[in-house]
């Protein structure tokens, strides 16, 4: 068996063992062509490493947890964080592993070496994976390259290649991966050829930056940017780049940094070095027959070539390709920063202004041409918010997931979402409401009499300082009603409040993450202690940045929610003023203009409402064992209590397991009297995940049919360890 | 090699190129049949499989601890009725628990690598079946028994 191959010595038949990149760097090598020196690990090292280790099925099970096309794009990210993990925990078997470190060793020394991505499937005519798997620079030391060799092959499982290879009809299972080992080029210039403009067939295109290629190829660094003739190779067009920064080398990897004013007021190549740099592109497409996109560098004034491969776009025409997407599911630290910046300083704030801005607005006083106005007003209001949650919200919570994957790469451990426990010490506005609600139920624990007269619907003669509280809790969070009634009862009724209270004085007081203090400090000080120098302020950076990010993940749905309940306070202001009319006389004008308003808003009011009930099936199907994803760690019984709409939260009692479709936030007051979480929607860092964990609750995520095939009153097991739901006894 | 020895024999080759078994138990005299992913000692003695304590097997055998096994070398052709080797086993099935545990998950995970994450779940039980009699059928309707001696 092949194991690992020196690029000279590779044959046309290997190359399915060796990649796509690995074999055109031999081809290159062959035609003369100045490469790096090069190793190539062959698939079959990978087909050897899955099968020994037991990841080959272990991959599979975790893939086939349910059907893939049912999998949320989230519940793939956490699948792709467990495969990456079991990489990162499974040493290579020292019968493999001897013979790598004889041959890494012999060839690069103590040099520093680049650990690339080469798959068989990679970098066809058919289909470009540029970008989708991982590689690295600058990696020193037997250990830490065979190490990296193993996120390489994880790297074959991340969630953008599995979307990626989903979309293009290739199959998961034969999935394998070579991996291109080469010494490190530290060139001062570098950059890409392409020898075909995909735009312009007459035109190729240079694009060039200082240092290393890095920044360039995952879009940090701007890189100046040249146009050539393709026949006549004369230079079209410079266009220069706003040059300020550049990626070097620093100890186990690169770092982007300040490009030097020197060099940022001059372009990376003279005009002679760029036509040097398109004639050896141009001299690949003549070996390879096609056009070619070329990774360079230059050393010292020699040029070296990186890597080649067929340009793609150009093949296949397609325009419909979603790999930028895929690719842009993940973010980088600098671009989350400024994500941050803008959600702290400008949208938070913005948002609590336009909440409180329309709820100074006295309904009541309204007449209703302008009360149809206003809900239109309000509409476009959350309307716009609501389209600002998905373009800015949704993308910061990346910072979570990256913080996840450095935090995993540095510790390795056993659970991969431990990294959570990390970030959950935090004060998420939603655990700050309930604790205030917690301090309201202690109130009632404690004194007898109050509990008696609030049972009895005698709020009016509580003692008043209880109602000043009652009153801070509602200026500062609604009345719950808004939550429990789904909206239509907005109108001020603290009954709801008042049950949900009562229910939570009768049991013992929910402690939210007390269990956990102290322990974050030791995880935090084991995750900073596996940095040093620069890296450590890196680390420290996106720690603090994936706090902010987790908070959020809770706290712009109560922003959010509170702006819909403005909205929602306007609807219902008009809905009773149509109910009125229509007790007082047919056919009113004004009746008719809101009538208009909602009729045409309505529907649009609704569509945000995850709650609507999925239509079940004909038959009739007993669930007995549903499988989800382990959400929060931990076994619970209880009875069912499905929540469809939020009207099925007033009942909650103590001890009931919450089933829903999403947990929101603006619901999870209930979740302090819960015994576990069920949710239909999939992932860890969902708000029902987030939460359950908080409480130490046992949660299960992602049961697609979680609503309809639990019902009220069941009596469930939630396993929260292998995420699975079991209903009923064992009756045979 | 004497003809226990040799029944033995096979029944270690059965066993180690089998991933599964069929577990039979029983809820008040109604017969319930699953698969469970086994191991077997080299002594023949022990069979082992892990499952979650939620499903209705664990339940049956927890009520009644007698349980019987069957496993086979079938692979869905016609040629299995003359080919196929078929091991039925009887026993008492117990719950592994305290320090005894490791050592035989262990054990396990050599031959099931893939279910490391399964066997290490808090909420499932690694369970003993001690085997009483085994029962072996070759060549369609050659059965052959051994008992294993109290």
């Amino acid at each position: 068996m092949k194991w690992i191959l020196s690029a000279e010595d590779i044959q046309h038949e290997d190359r399915q063992r060796v990649g796509g990149k690995g074999y055109a760097l031999t081809v290159l090598a062959n035609n003369g062509f100045q490469i790096p020196e090069t190793l190539c690990i062959s698939s079959d090292t990978y087909q050897q490493y899955v099968e020994h280790t037991g990841l080959r099925e272990r991959i599979q099970l975790e893939l086939h947890r349910k059907d893939f096309k049912e999998m949320r794009w989230e519940e793939i990210w956490d699948c792709a964080t467990r495969i990456r993990n079991m990489f990162l925990r499974k040493q290579i078997p020292e019968h493999i592993a001897k013979s790598l470190k004889t041959a890494i060793q012999s060839r690069f020394k103590d040099n520093p070496v680049a650990v690339r991505s080469s798959a068989p499937e990679e970098d066809t005519a058919e289909a470009s994976f540029a970008g989708l798997h991982e590689s690295f620079i600058n990696i020193s030391g037997i250990d830490a390259i065979l190490e990296h060799v193993r996120k390489v092959w994880a790297s074959l499982w991340s969630d953008a290649a599995l979307l990626y290879r989903q979309e293009i009809g290739l199959s998961v299972e034969k999935s394998t991966m070579a991996v291109v080992i080469q010494a490190v080029v530290p060139g001062d210039r570098s950059g890409v050829a392409f020898t075909q403009n995909p735009n312009d067939a007459s035109q190729g295109v240079i694009e060039s930056v200082y240092g290393l290629n890095q920044g360039l190829v995952d879009g940090t660094v701007e890189p100046d940017r040249w146009l050539l003739d393709r026949k006549t190779r004369r230079i079209i067009s410079h266009s220069p780049a706003n040059r300020r920064f550049w990626i070097v080398p620093i100890d186990q990897g690169v770092q982007l940094n300040p490009l030097p004013d020197m060099m940022s007021r001059m372009p990376p190549l003279n005009d002679e070095e760029t036509r040097e740099v398109f004639n050896q592109a141009r001299r690949a497409e003549d070996c390879f027959g096609r056009p070619q996109d070329v990774e360079w560098t230059y050393r010292n004034r020699s040029l070296v070539v990186l890597q080649s491969r067929p340009i793609t776009t150009l093949a296949s025409g397609k325009t419909d390709d979603k790999r930028g997407w895929y690719l842009s599911l993940h973010r980088s630290l600098e671009n989350l920063k400024s994500l941050r910046k803008k959600i702290e300083g400008e949208l938070i704030p913005a948002m609590i202004a336009a909440a409180k801005e329309m709820a100074g607005t006295d309904l009541t006083l309204l007449p209703d041409r302008f009360l149809a106005e206003e809900i239109r007003r309000r509409w476009e209001i959350n309307h716009k918010w609501v389209n600002i949650y998905w373009e800015e919200f949704i993308p910061f919570a990346h910072g979570v997931r990256l913080f996840g994957q450095v935090y995993n790469d540095a510790i390795k451990p056993e659970d991969p979402y431990e990294f959570v426990d990390l970030l959950t010490r935090t004060q998420m506005a939603s655990l700050e409401r309930n604790r205030m609600l917690e301090d309201l139920a202690e109130r009632i624990r404690n004194h007898p009499q109050l509990a008696e007269q609030l049972q009895k619907g005698l709020y009016s003669e509580t003692d008043p300082d209880f109602r000043t509280q009652i009153d801070t809790f509602v200026r500062k969070y609604g009345d719950l009603s808004c939550a429990v009634t789904g909206g239509s009862q907005c109108a001020r009724d603290t009954e709801p409040l008042i049950q949900i209270l009562l229910e939570m004085a009768n049991h013992p007081r929910a402690l939210a993450g007390l269990h956990k203090s102290g322990e974050v400090e030791i995880l935090k000080k084991k995750f900073l202690s596996c940095f040093a120098g620069k890296q450590r302020t890196q680390a420290v950076d996106l720690f603090e940045l994936a706090r902010t990010s987790y908070q959020l993940r809770d706290d712009d749905n109560i922003y959010l929610g509170r702006i819909e309940a403005q909205l929602l306070a306007a609807v219902q202001e008009a809905r009773q003023r149509i109910k009125n009319t229509q007790i007082r006389e047919a056919g009113d004008s004004t009746g008719t203009e809101l009538e208009a308003v909602l009729a045409d808003l309505d529907y649009r009011v609704q569509i945000r409402n995850p709650y609507r009930q999925e239509t079940g099936a004909p038959f009739h199907i007993k669930p007995r064992q549903l499988i989800g994803q382990p959400g929060g760690p931990g076994i619970a019984s209880g009875t069912a209590r499905v929540v469809r709409q939020h009207a099925d939260l007033a009942g909650f009692k103590y001890g009931e397991v919450l089933v829903c479709d999403a947990v929101d936030p603006n619901m999870t007051f209930v979740v302090p009297l819960a015994s576990a979480v069920v949710e239909r929607r999939g992932g860890m860092l969902i708000h029902g995940a987030i939460i359950a964990r908080e409480y130490g609750l046992p949660c299960v995520t992602g049961i697609p049919d979680a609503t309809a095939l639990i019902a009220t009153g069941d009596r469930i097991t939630v396993d929260g360890y292998m995420g699975m739901v079991i209903i009923g006894t064992g009756e045979i | 090699m004497n003809r226990s020895h040799k029944i033995q024999q096979r029944l270690r080759e059965l066993f180690e190129s089998q991933q599964l078994a069929v577990l039979a138990t029983h809820r008040s005299g109604q017969p319930y049949a699953s698969l469970v992913a086994f191991y077997a000692t080299e002594d023949l003695k022990h069979l082992f499989f892990v499952t979650p304590r939620t499903t209705r097997k664990f339940e049956n055998l927890i009520a009644d601890s007698r349980v019987s096994l069957l496993v086979n070398s079938s692979t869905n052709q016609t040629a299995d009725f003359h080919r196929a080797v078929s091991v039925t086993v009887v026993g008492n099935a117990s719950e592994v628990v305290g320090t005894e545990r490791q050592p035989i998950l262990e054990r396990y995970l050599q031959k099931h690598p893939h279910l490391e994450d399964f066997v290490h779940s808090p909420s499932c039980a690694l369970v003993r079946v001690s085997a009483k009699s085994y029962f072996m059928v070759q060549n369609f309707q050659h059965v052959l028994e051994l008992h294993l001696n109290q």
